[in-house]
């Protein structure tokens, strides 16, 4: 096809430049009149913002940098009647009691070991959440486990010094565990090295854990009536995800079993504890629990709502959980079973590695409930940020107009920090799941 | 050995190979755990009873209280109220809350909502930033900062904020005129009825109209007119025939607060405030998904068969957007329902407060009084999603 | 299955958490364990507050650190254990305290139906009111119509309300689950009166914004006989705190002080001899050494030393003595003989 050559010669070979558009169309100019003012309505509604805007911005900025107090060692610095300023917030009141705010009254010369806490918290969760981080099942030993027990010596600097009756007593329980195990694979036939290497495990981890506990590492006891502040609430938190996880797992599973039994128990435990406001079943770990326990045994009061929290959110993620679980395409089941899988295998090789990863955003989400739900300790007396903050208002060395505003500001600011963070990187898993699924 | 049988059927293996019979192994194993930890908990629980010399039962309901509660729907006193009185004016106080906080919510959710899609920048991301901030910061702080802002806001009683008609405002709360019912208030209601039943009839009868002929019918204006017009032109009248069927007792000054007329808790503001802002933001979040989720075709052909903006949205898109709205937002309702119990932080006395507060302190009868309030919850959310159950086997698409 | 194991892991974090206590041998289990537990307040100056580094102080501390010096001679072995008003009884039945010294009024039905022993009262005390200065308010009797803010789930809440009904008064009751949010709420400005202890109005005044802008009503509308509890049943236990308490008032009495309780060791006065143990076997008696007294007056003192340093002259609380001075100068503090 040569017909090329013949063409004329006036046709362009390359397209004119296109003119810019009018002035009004583009630019900034434009841009407001597009999205600000393209029709009465929307130029009404758009200065009823900016006035909303212009009565609270100004003032919030007012209060919380221009007129706001930074420093001062006392309440002088924030009342009027001693010359401080009292429009504005008292940061000043924040920086003298933050060791409080972080630690409550954690022995002074031992808080090095919260310190040590929160940077092996950080490990555990960058690397739980990161997810290209290297070697992530040993994530997530470390986190459910690993972490757990030091975290324990540490804070309470463990030397439980059991009694020779409690090791006594263990090991009978371990033998038992052992040899019910034993016992199940030579009834169902199976062949006995696994068996003895589950059970085994398991009560050497046990072991393992309670000896470390055990062990006198020269860490000075420190009450748990003393924690406080931004470590009780990581620590109820972290409680609350490394229980919840697990145990919502096995809830989810429980209500998807084909056992009826086993199913009704789940459904009865999750729908209850969904059915009802979290603040009543702290008040009941913290009243009714005693109770049910054996006279001479008691419960740690920071143990209790511990537990509460960490039922209350397996519940939740129990149903996330099953969400994943529901996704599964059934090809999935059916594969798994033709390869002559059984349950156990189906479930932790098959199902809920990809069924977990789907409802990571849910689970995310469960963890900011969670998270904020941690406040809500400080109802039944513990002394979380919110309570340290509650107690530190009254202090008479501080007593002051803006005392209140001021602490409740910088605790919204901390659970905004981290829950807006939390959801930030849910968001950011959903992209990428859902950049996966396109394909 | 014949090949034939082994074929029809399964080669004899031990019974424990059977699935049913490890799935009731399973099941015994777990009833037993259950049992034996019910067993313990009961037996232990039995004791220590005995023990403290703690009563039990709910004859206690029966006792007098003793003590005063500050915001009571019914008749209530410390002299003749009883526990059980108690308990009903603490759900009372709870239900009250939220009734009125999810009304509220939900006018300033979809509110939100809608400006979180607004094609105006400065709309959209205003209504960003609030469902942002409000749904990552705990309730309980907010609902703490509420209640000092609140009281912080108003001044002392003697200075008083007189706001006309009868409305006062300080540090014990929102004072208002009192309703008093004359003789002759059923008048009154009796209009208000045939109002009702006219507005229904006229809507029905419009309804026809448009069918058979295509014309639209002011029904908005007829209501209005039916609805309203009718009963206050009535009470005028009745006014002035020297039989005011509705008087209004004001507040007045007294020694240390107004007194009479009707009074709302700064601790009632303080926690609907907060549960209204703060299960918005969950609301908004809802409703946007909701619209998202009818897709942009219907919004398209409603304009093409010339439907307006305003009735594209009202007839096309929140019928459908509903559908996936209903389910969340009854969810976030019972929610807010729950979330009410935090009112025990900041002293309004709802059914958590009341009951599992002062009773359960004055009594000791702690399993009892958790018993019933996590009863009272549990039902509210069961009958809830009943319901909700019933509306979605209705509201689902039928597919023709 | 996995159930089950998940519930015996609970059972053995829980029984990690656990203290063992037994109801009938308190000074045993408290020797073995090497410390006291203490329930105390969750912070009320003058009777039981930590300052920020966790270090306790008051009337009441006090007390519960002079039974750990008869026990240990070391007052620093008590481990306190901060109860809110509404936890307090249960935690005592339990065993999770061995002794609790908070503040509480002694009554007939928490004697008799909850299972606690009141050994001793250590501070005598009634409910009253505070109300701001600048409402021109005397006397309790003029709180026709007020508001008052109030502690959920006490006795005051029902004084409250006993009191407004015998004198035919109308009130708006404002209660709120601790004592910290009440007092907040009143200061805020919530209530025209603050009702509590009267002890407490003075504490909570020195917590308010301008302490000077309140007044403690004169009317003190009951008894609240404050004392610290035990288990029902420890008889030898209730014995120790008991006689703690009865040796610092005897030592006030006698004129034995923190400063010179050695030289009063050679004092020539029988009741001094018995009290210091130089004479007869009382200590043994109970469970202790016989030097028991000299080591609680030693370490914390006399109950009229405690008693100034804590709420008296001496403190910011700037409380009288009053019915709490001894018996001999007009008061109810009356020590039994050692004898």
């Amino acid at each position: 096809m040569s017909t090329a050559v013949d063409m004329p010669r006036f046709v362009r070979a390359k397209q004119v430049e296109a003119l810019p558009p009018p002035n009004l169309a583009r630019g900034p100019i434009a841009w407001i009149r597009e999205n600000l003012f393209s029709g009465p309505f929307n130029t009404l509604l758009t200065l009823v913002v900016l006035y909303l805007l212009y009565v609270s911005v100004p003032p919030m900025v007012k209060f919380l940098f221009i007129d706001a107090v930074w420093t001062g060692t006392d309440r002088a610095a924030c009342r009027a009647d001693t010359g401080g300023s009292e429009s504005g917030a008292c940061w000043a009141f924040i920086w003298d009691k933050i060791n409080y705010f972080i630690y409550g009254s954690y022995t002074v010369s031992e808080r090095w070991r919260v310190n040590i806490f929160f940077a092996l918290l950080a490990i555990g969760v960058v690397w739980l959440l990161w997810l290209r981080a290297p070697r992530r099942d040993l994530g997530a030993v470390y986190f459910f486990w690993i972490f757990p027990t030091a975290s324990y010596i540490l804070l309470t600097g463990g030397n439980e010094s059991f009694s020779g009756r409690f090791w006594i007593g263990f090991a009978i329980l371990g033998a038992l565990v052992i040899s019910l195990f034993a016992f199940v694979a030579a009834v169902l036939k199976a062949s006995m090295r696994p068996a003895l290497v589950i059970g085994g495990g398991i009560v050497a981890v046990v072991g393992v854990t309670l000896a470390l506990v055990d062990m006198d590492f020269g860490l000075a006891h420190v009450p748990t009536s003393l924690w406080g502040g931004i470590l009780v609430t990581l620590l109820v938190a972290t409680v609350g995800i490394v229980v919840s996880l697990p145990f919502g797992i096995v809830l989810a599973l429980g209500r998807r079993s084909k056992l009826p039994i086993v199913r009704l128990a789940s459904v009865i435990f999750i729908e209850f504890v969904r059915g009802v406001p979290l603040i009543t079943v702290l008040i009941m770990a913290n009243t009714m629990l005693p109770l049910f326990l054996p006279g001479d045994m008691t419960v740690d009061r920071l143990l209790r709502p511990l537990i509460g929290t960490a039922l209350f959110a397996s519940a939740y993620m129990a149903e996330v959980v099953r969400g994943g679980l529901q996704a599964m395409p059934k090809g999935q089941y059916e594969g798994a079973m033709s390869l002559g899988l059984n349950y156990p295998q189906m479930m932790s090789l098959i199902i809920l590695p990809q069924a977990l990863r789907i409802v990571i955003p849910g689970i995310v989400n469960t963890f900011i409930g969670l998270f904020k739900d941690t406040s809500l300790v400080a109802i039944v007396g513990i002394f979380d940020l919110v309570k340290t903050i509650e107690a530190s208002r009254i202090d008479p060395n501080w007593a002051a107009p803006t005392i209140g505003m001021t602490g409740y500001v910088f605790a919204a600011l901390f659970y905004f920090i981290f829950c807006f963070g939390m959801s930030r990187y849910s968001l950011g898993v959903e992209r990428r799941l859902a950049a996966g699924q396109k394909r | 050995m014949q090949t034939a049988v082994s074929q029809t059927s399964p080669p004899k293996k031990s019974f424990l190979y059977d699935p049913k019979v490890r799935g009731i192994f399973y099941q015994v194993v777990l009833v037993a755990a259950i049992i034996f930890l019910f067993y313990m908990a009961a037996t232990n629980a039995i004791e220590n009873l005995q023990r403290a010399k703690i009563a039990s039962g709910f004859g206690f309901l029966n006792n007098t209280a003793g003590f005063d509660i500050s915001q009571t729907l019914i008749q209530f006193s410390a002299a003749g109220g009883t526990y059980g009185d108690a308990f009903i004016v603490g759900l009372l106080n709870t239900l009250v809350v939220s009734a009125i906080g999810i009304f509220f919510t939900t006018f300033l959710g979809f509110l939100i909502g809608i400006a979180r899609l607004s094609k105006n920048w400065v709309v959209a991301n205003v209504a960003m930033v609030y469902v942002e901030v409000l749904r990552n910061v705990p309730l309980l702080v907010q609902l703490l900062f509420w209640y000092i802002a609140v009281l912080g806001a108003l001044p002392q009683p003697r200075n008083s904020l007189e706001m006309g008609a009868g409305f006062y405002l300080n540090s014990r709360g929102l004072f208002m005129a009192r309703p008093l019912w004359g003789d002759t208030i059923w008048v009154l209601v009796a209009v208000l009825a045939i109002g009702i039943v006219g507005t229904l009839l006229y809507r029905r009868w419009a309804k026809q109209q448009q069918e058979r002929t295509g014309r639209q019918s002011p029904v908005g204006k007829v209501a209005l007119a039916l609805l309203l017009g009718l009963p206050i032109l009535t009470w005028i009248l009745l006014a002035l025939l020297g039989t005011n069927p509705i008087t209004f007792e004001l507040p007045r000054k007294g020694t240390f607060n107004l007194t009479g007329g009707m009074q709302v808790l700064p601790e009632f503001v303080a926690l609907l405030l907060g549960l209204v802002t703060y299960t918005a933001a969950f609301i908004a979040e809802i409703v946007r998904a909701g619209i998202l989720a009818v897709s942009k075709g219907q919004t398209e052909a409603a304009g093409s068969l010339g439907l307006k903006p305003g009735q594209t949205l009202r007839l096309v898109v929140v019928p459908q957007a509903m559908r996936v709205i209903i389910p969340p937002l009854t969810s976030q309702y019972l929610n807010l329902t729950k979330n009410s119990s935090l009112a025990v932080a900041i002293g309004y006395p709802d059914l958590v407060q009341v009951f599992m507060g002062t009773v359960l302190n004055q009594t000791g009868q702690a399993i009892e009084v958790v018993v019933i309030t996590m009863g009272v919850y549990l039902t509210i959310s069961l009958v809830t999603s009943f319901f909700m159950n019933i509306y979605n086997r209705r509201m689902a698409i039928v597919e023709r | 299955m996995k159930k089950a194991l998940v519930s015996i892991a609970f059972g053995l974090t829980a029984s990690l958490f656990a203290t063992g206590a037994s109801a009938q041998a308190t000074l045993n289990s408290v020797k073995q364990k090497g410390f006291l537990t203490c329930g105390s307040n969750t912070g009320l100056a003058g009777f039981g507050q930590p300052d920020a580094q966790g270090n306790w102080t008051g009337l009441d501390v006090d007390l519960c650190r002079a039974i750990a010096a008869a026990i240990f001679d070391d007052p620093t072995k008590v481990r306190f254990i901060p109860l809110a008003a509404k936890d307090r009884f249960t935690a005592l039945q339990s065993g999770e305290v061995d002794v609790l010294s908070r503040n509480s009024t002694a009554t007939m039905s928490r004697d008799t139906q909850l299972g606690l022993d009141f050994p001793v009262i250590n501070y005598f005390d009634g409910q009253g009111f505070m109300v701001r200065k600048k409402l021109g308010v005397s006397s309790a009797k003029e709180l026709n119509g007020a508001s008052i803010c109030t502690q959920q789930g006490t006795t005051t809440e029902l004084n409250l309300a006993d009191y407004f009904r015998a004198n035919n008064m109308k009130y708006e009751v404002v209660a709120f689950a601790t004592s910290d949010e009440t007092f907040k709420a009143y200061d805020a400005g919530r209530c025209d009166a603050f009702t509590t202890d009267a002890s407490g109005l003075y504490a909570e005044r020195l917590r308010a914004s301008a302490p000077d802008d309140h007044i403690v009503l004169p009317e003190i509308i009951s008894k609240e006989p404050l004392g610290p509890a035990v288990r029902h049943g420890d008889n030898n236990w209730g014995d120790i705190v008991r006689w703690v308490h009865n040796a610092m008032l005897n030592a006030e009495e006698l004129g034995v002080t923190k400063a010179n309780v050695e030289q009063m060791k050679t004092s020539t006065n029988p009741e001094i001899k018995r009290l210091l143990g130089t004479e007869g076997k009382f200590g043994e008696a109970i469970g202790l050494t016989n030097d028991w007294a000299v080591r609680v007056i030693k370490h914390v003192g006399n109950y009229g030393e405690s008693f100034e340093k804590n709420v008296g002259e001496g403190s910011r609380l700037k409380i009288k003595r009053g019915q709490n001075a001894l018996w001999t100068k007009g008061g109810l503090q009356y020590g039994i003989p050692v004898r």
